[in-house]
Parts: structure tokens; sequence; C-alpha cells
């Protein structure tokens, strides 16, 4: 159900969540989104907006700034994020940081911890974390990074299966793609097409079709699309949200296409 | 407000409670709210409100800029309210003058009144309103469309923020002035109501008024809030409601 | 919404595929994004339009106020053109004093209109050396995803062809009267994305270009104005091919400007 900020929402003895806040015994919702129950909490997910870190999620930033020993990334939060040199798996003496990474070069990190102060820690220290070479970053909202990659990763299965593309979603709304140029543009498009659109339902018919009617003609490339054959190996060192088990706990309760529509008159008076 | 040029005074009231457009003494200006008018921005919103056009933009939370303004402990709000060259009768200088930085500063407040800018430290909203035509409660359809921008960009807040300007024409207390009623009415007063706790985060006022009047005044400008609070919220549910299985063909 | 850092494989990527002729919305290297013109946007200006070039938005008003003519030209009245690239516009844009890149747009829809000789000047003046029409044109950018010189001369052209000059208001005639507009000149920005120069860039082909070239014509087919900007390079051979694809564009965005008229 969509609420919006400053609605009462029914509480049903639940503590409040995120989303949301308590005056004198009720409970109001202080975000756009989705009322979800879980319970001990009652929560408000959010529809729109800024990505807001949490610890262990894996996201793509790019450097926006080099000091003598970290990077800050744009990782599309409110603030940016410092990434200490020690938090790479590179050799960086203090000082020599731009030598490893300049502005505008593009990562995968992981958040490490957030602290009061509204610092995000990220690390580049762990599985499929690492600089990226080659490929594209397409950016949707944080809050359709669900839709994006599909229940248990069918989403990226569709679009990689179709484009023989590599998908990796960061959970900030960043997705890397990788592949040939048009393979690339392709992906961009169905990217951008579940970021507009993605709260109608038939998205993956939609996102399949699309895919159908841009196939390369053959003389211009060579990404034979295996239609419904067993999806290509997954990219094996990229992660890939939703396989590996760093998506959000929204993922799973967000099946796609069956929020139940508006109430019709809801809030007439 | 005031007495502009002292010429000749419009009938503002006729005998039977009509005001100049033809509006009772509580009835507002049609009002059009559309949520999501812009590509580049984090939220945004347009509104339309009898002849006044105004976008509003959000930006952040975001790094703030420049540097010395940031709070350890909040965001900080930033409002920048202004009016086009074209948006009034006589030209206006490009630019932010006195009246504008004012209103921004009030604007400001009234939003840090009900942001929970605290689970923002150190960063900035920025908070942007273009008045694109002008026809007297500009600061009110601004403090509208700038509320509805903020519920799109995400931003976590007590409630949206209704607002509408309350007048003296004519002698009767009436919602909503247009440009004649606040150029040559007795008074003006607008307000933005937090409909969640029924207090106003902003108030001014310039002109005459009793006690007995200003109570009333009070009383319309709240329940005219109420009012636009629904059509604020109807603009959020329209961009962001899912359309029904059966309705879109596909 | 853009980023505010640029990532730098995404520049690769959009030269990549402007290698093959492609572009990252799926356009062709010649092709417009969708243009609409929509005058009489704002009732309080004198002319007014309102302008999308795909996701970029322009308003555009005039207004007349009698003046004085300049001594050198005691028969004209006085053109001003002001763009204003205001901080709601864009994420990379903060308030303050306007930005070179507010002033070089403001300066090259400036010089169109009045190298097109788009108003007679010579009709604004009201008293030779006494008084005259002061003519502003002040482009609002609201949504900046690129091309904003063109988008702004197509909207203050569009506007001015729909301007009213409120004589009556200002008592200097009986009536008001219709602004003429004598030429209309359209600009057309390409930008170098490596060997390919590809025409209406968007905001991040902008920040992937290596260079960029403004051409200004009118419906005579005159050149009359032209401005190269940003780091890089043109050869004699690429102004004339851009010279060329800006003529025929010209042409085509004239007819969308026109055919929108009420």
């Amino acid at each position: 159900m969509l609420v919006l900020p400053g609605e009462e929402i029914p509480s049903q003895g639940l503590k409040p969540g995120p989303g949301t806040y308590r005056v004198g015994g009720k409970v109001y919702a202080s975000i756009l989104g989705l009322l979800s129950p879980r319970p001990p909490f009652v929560q408000v997910i959010p529809l729109s907006g800024r990505y807001i870190p949490r610890p262990r999620d894996v996201v793509i930033g790019t450097v926006a700034d080099v000091q003598s020993t970290f990077w800050l990334l744009d990782i599309g939060a409110p603030r940016w994020a410092p990434l200490h040199m020690t938090g790479t798996p590179w050799k960086v003496e203090v000082g020599e940081t731009e030598r490893f990474l300049k502005v505008g070069d593009s990562v995968v990190v992981q958040v490490e911890n957030l602290d009061p102060t509204g610092r995000i820690g990220v690390t580049m220290n762990g599985e499929g974390l690492g600089k990226l070479e080659g490929g594209t970053i397409v950016t949707v909202s944080p809050a359709r990074v669900p839709r994006v990659v599909g229940r248990s990763g069918s989403m990226i299965q569709t679009i990689t299966r179709h484009t023989g593309a590599q998908v990796a979603v960061g959970q900030n709304g960043r997705v890397w793609v990788g592949g040939s140029p048009d393979a690339i543009r392709r992906v961009s498009a169905v990217l951008w097409m579940i970021d507009e659109d993605g709260q109608r339902p038939g998205l993956t018919e939609r996102v399949e079709s699309y895919l159908l009617a841009t196939l390369p003609t053959s003389e211009s490339g060579r990404e034979e699309p295996k239609l419904g054959g067993a999806p290509r190996e997954p990219p094996a060192e990229r992660f890939v949200a939703g396989d590996d088990g760093l998506a959000t706990p929204e993922e799973a309760e967000e099946p796609e296409g069956e929020e139940e529509p508006e109430e019709p008159g809801a809030d007439q008076d | 407000m005031g007495n502009v040029g002292a010429k000749e005074v419009p009938v503002l009231l006729t005998p039977d409670g009509r005001r100049i457009d033809g509006r009772r003494l509580d009835e507002l200006r049609p009002i059009q709210i559309r949520a999501g008018a812009l590509h580049q921005a984090d939220g945004s919103a347009f509104v339309e409100w009898g002849q006044n056009k105004v976008m509003a933009a959000v930006y952040g939370p975001r790094e703030v800029h420049p540097r010395h303004l940031q709070q350890n402990n909040k965001a900080v709000i930033q409002c920048r309210y202004n009016m086009a060259a074209f948006s009034v009768d006589e030209r206006k200088r490009p630019g932010l003058d006195r009246r504008s930085q004012e209103i921004s500063k009030v604007i400001a407040e009234a939003f840090e009144s009900v942001v929970f800018a605290e689970e923002f430290p150190r960063t900035s909203i920025d908070v942007y309103i273009e008045v694109l035509q002008a026809n007297a409660g500009t600061r009110c359809a601004g403090l509208v469309a700038a509320s509805v921008a903020l519920a799109d960009a995400g931003i976590p807040m007590v409630d949206l923020l209704p607002a509408v300007a309350v007048g003296k024409v004519g002698g009767a207390i009436a919602l909503d002035l247009r440009k004649e009623e606040d150029n040559f009415g007795e008074a003006d007063l607008p307000m933005a109501l937090v409909p969640q706790s029924g207090r106003l985060v902003l108030l001014q006022m310039e002109g005459h008024m009793t006690e007995e009047e200003l109570a009333q005044a009070l009383e319309l400008g709240v329940s005219g809030c109420r009012a636009i609070y629904e059509k604020m919220k109807a603009a959020l549910r329209e961009r962001y409601s899912i359309t029904p299985p059966s309705g879109g063909a596909a | 919404m853009s980023e505010e850092v640029a990532a730098e494989i995404r520049t690769t990527h959009i030269l990549d595929l402007a290698a093959e002729g492609r572009r990252l919305d799926g356009r062709g290297p010649d092709e417009y994004r969708k243009v609409t013109v929509e005058p009489g946007f704002v009732a309080s200006a004198d002319g007014s339009a309102l302008v999308h070039f795909g996701e970029t938005m322009v308003l555009a008003g005039i207004k007349l106020e009698p003046g004085k003519p300049f001594p050198d030209t005691p028969n004209a009245g006085v053109l001003s053109t002001n763009a204003e690239l205001i901080p709601l516009s864009n994420p990379t844009f903060e308030p303050g004093p306007p930005q070179p890149g507010a002033i070089e747009v403001s300066r090259v829809v400036d010089r169109a209109i009045r190298a097109a000789e788009t108003i007679d000047l010579e009709r604004l003046c009201v008293t030779p050396s006494e008084q005259c029409w002061t003519c502003f044109t002040d482009v609002h950018v609201l949504d900046h995803s690129g091309n904003l010189i063109d988008a702004s001369l197509l909207a203050a052209v569009s506007a001015l062809a729909h301007t009213t000059v409120p004589a009556k208001r200002f008592g200097i005639a009986e009536a008001d009267y219709p602004l003429q507009v004598q030429h209309f000149p359209i600009e057309c920005t390409f930008v170098r994305l490596g060997d390919a120069i590809v025409v209406d860039p968007t905001f991040d082909e902008e920040r992937a270009a290596q260079g960029r070239i403004t051409v200004a014509t009118d419906e005579t087919r005159r050149i009359v104005a032209m401005q190269k900007g940003l780091v890089g390079a043109f050869s004699p051979d690429d102004v004339k091919e851009v010279v060329r694809r800006a003529l025929v564009h010209g042409e085509r965005l004239r007819a969308v400007a026109k055919g929108d008229r009420p």
C-alpha cells in the first residue's frame, strides 16, 4: 500500500521502523513508499530518493576526489564515501593514491560501517570487489534495484541470455554492463525501461519483447541468442546481486507486478 | 499589498458575496499539481494555481556547498526562491532581491520544522523554487510545489506542507487572494500548516485586521490548507500509483 | 538524474558507440531528440515559449519596455538577451553569480538573434534619439539534459515570434501590435566523439565531447553565427560538413516551431 509523509499507518502493535515515526501512540509514515509490516516492526520502503547505505551492501561508485591517503567516492548516497588506501588489495603508499585510482574511475566496493556523523566507510577488499575496466555504468533509482535483479536474479538472467552482456547490479542503483557496444546499449535501454516503468505489471514480458525486437542482425555481431535455453553462465568475476545473497531483503518480498492496485477513492474526502 | 497607484479601486466584493473573479469568500482558485516534472532533480513538482505557475526542484541530501554551512548533527536545508524576469507585469531584474531572500529564508525554516534533518548529518537538502508566472500567493504556491518535490525526492518529514494566503477584501475575510485583491485589499496573511499536528510553520501578515478577523482568517486558512493537502496527496498518488493489470493494455 | 561526477568508463562507452555510428539513446549521429515548442506558456510575458529537446526544458520570456535609443543608433530599438542556468536545472550548477557557461549561452543566442536581423530594430524606435522599445529576452533553463544553446535560441526566437508590443499599456500607441520577426535563425550544435560528429548532444555526450561546434543559419540559408566550444578541434572540412547538416536541421526545426503556432 502506498503511503505518504504524515499519513497515519495501522501499526497493529508493531514498533515504528524505518520510514515511520510515532507521536502520541500513533504511527505515521515519514516518507513516500510502500507500507511493509515486518514484525516486530512496521516500516515504509522508499519508492524514490537517493541511495541510503546499509552495512554489507555492494555498491558501484565513481572517484570524485583524491586525497593523499584515501579517495572520495560518489555512490549516489547523501555523502561521498571515503575509501581508505588500506581498504584496497593494493600496496598504496601515502601520497601515491592517484597512481591507483583517479577522478572518474569506477569501482565496486562494499559498505563496511556507518557512523552517526553520516560517514560511509567502504572497502574494496573482498570477492567481486575492485576497479571496473570497460563496459559502462547505467544509473537507475535505488528503489528499482529489486526489479532489475528480479526474483532470484531472474531479470538479470533474462537480460544476459538475450544479449550476451555481463551485468552487475550495485545496491545503490548503479549498474555495470559489459560486452559489445551494441549489447551494452540494448541492456541500457532495458534498464531505463525498468527504471521508468518498473512498477507496472508485465515487466518481464516487456523486457523480453524489447530484447527480441532488437536482436542484432547477423552481420553485426556474434551474440547468438539462446532463446529458452539454459542461461549463460553468470559472469564469473563479477558479483551479481541476487545470486550472492547481497541483495536487499525487500527483493524477496516484493514479487514483480503483484502489488495491489490503489484502492480508488482512498484519498477522497 | 497596499494602495498601489491609488487609481480606481476595483470592486473587490459584490453585495451578494462574490469576488472579482466570481469566487466566494472561502473558495480557492483552481489548482493543478504535477509531481515529478523534471528529469535532473532528485524530486520535483510543477504547480499551476490560478494564474501562478511555479516549478520546484529538490537536490539532496548531498554534500554541502559551501562547506562552512555544514552542520555536524543534521542536514542544512537551503532554499532559493526566485522569480523569472518575465513572471510579473513589470520586468524584474534577474537575481535575488531582498524580498526573494526573505521568502527563501522563511520557506527554508518552515521545511526545517518538518524534515527529519538529523537523519542526514553534514549534508544539504537544496530546495529550488522558480516562479515562472506570478499572480499573488507565489510563496504559498512555491511552498506547495517544494513540499511535493521533497516527498518525490524521498525526504523523510513529519508531513506535507500545504500553504495558502488569507486576506481581507472589501471588509470581509477571504481565502486565497488574487493579484487585485492583494494590491487593493486590506490585509494579506500567508500561512503553511502541518496537517498532522495542526500547527503553523509559516506565518506572515501585512495590513489591518481586528482580533476577531484574525481568528476567522486563521480558521479559514487552516481549512484551505487542508483542501490543498488533499490535492498534494492526489498528485503524489498519481505519480506513484500502480496501473491496475486490467487498465493498461500492453 | 545525472551523476555529479562523470564515470570515465561511460565516456569510453559513448566513444565506442560513436565509432560504430550509434548513440546511447539509440539515435543516429544526425538525429535530434524529440523537439516540441509551446508558445504562450507564460501569460505575464509579452511573448513566451517553452521548448523541449527530449528531457532538456527551456523557457524563454519576452518583455518590452520604453527606453532611450543608444546615441550611436538613434533610430533603433534595443535588444537585451540573458540566459539563466539556474541551479534547479542540473545537479552540477550552484547558486551564485552567472557562471561562464551561462554567459556563453546568453552571448551565442544573442549573436544569432542580432546577426540574423531577427527583429527589425528600426521598428522598435518610437521617436528618434528620444524613445524606443527595449526588448528583453530572458531564457530560463529548467532541465539541463544537454544542448542548451539550440534549445535556448529556439525558445527565444519562438517567443519573439509570438510577442505582442504592449504599446497601449505604456500609452505609446492606441493599440498593442504584434512584434514582427523578419528572420528565424536556428542554432545547431554538434560535438566530436572520436571521429564522429553528432548533433544535439545529451548532457553525458557533452561531458564526453572532444569539442563542440554551433552553427546558426536562417531561412535564407545565411550562416549568421558560429561558436566553437569545449576542449577539442575541428578541421575546415569538418566545419563545412556541420554547416551543411545545420542547414538541413535548421529548416526542419523552423517548421516545428512554426507548425506549433496556435
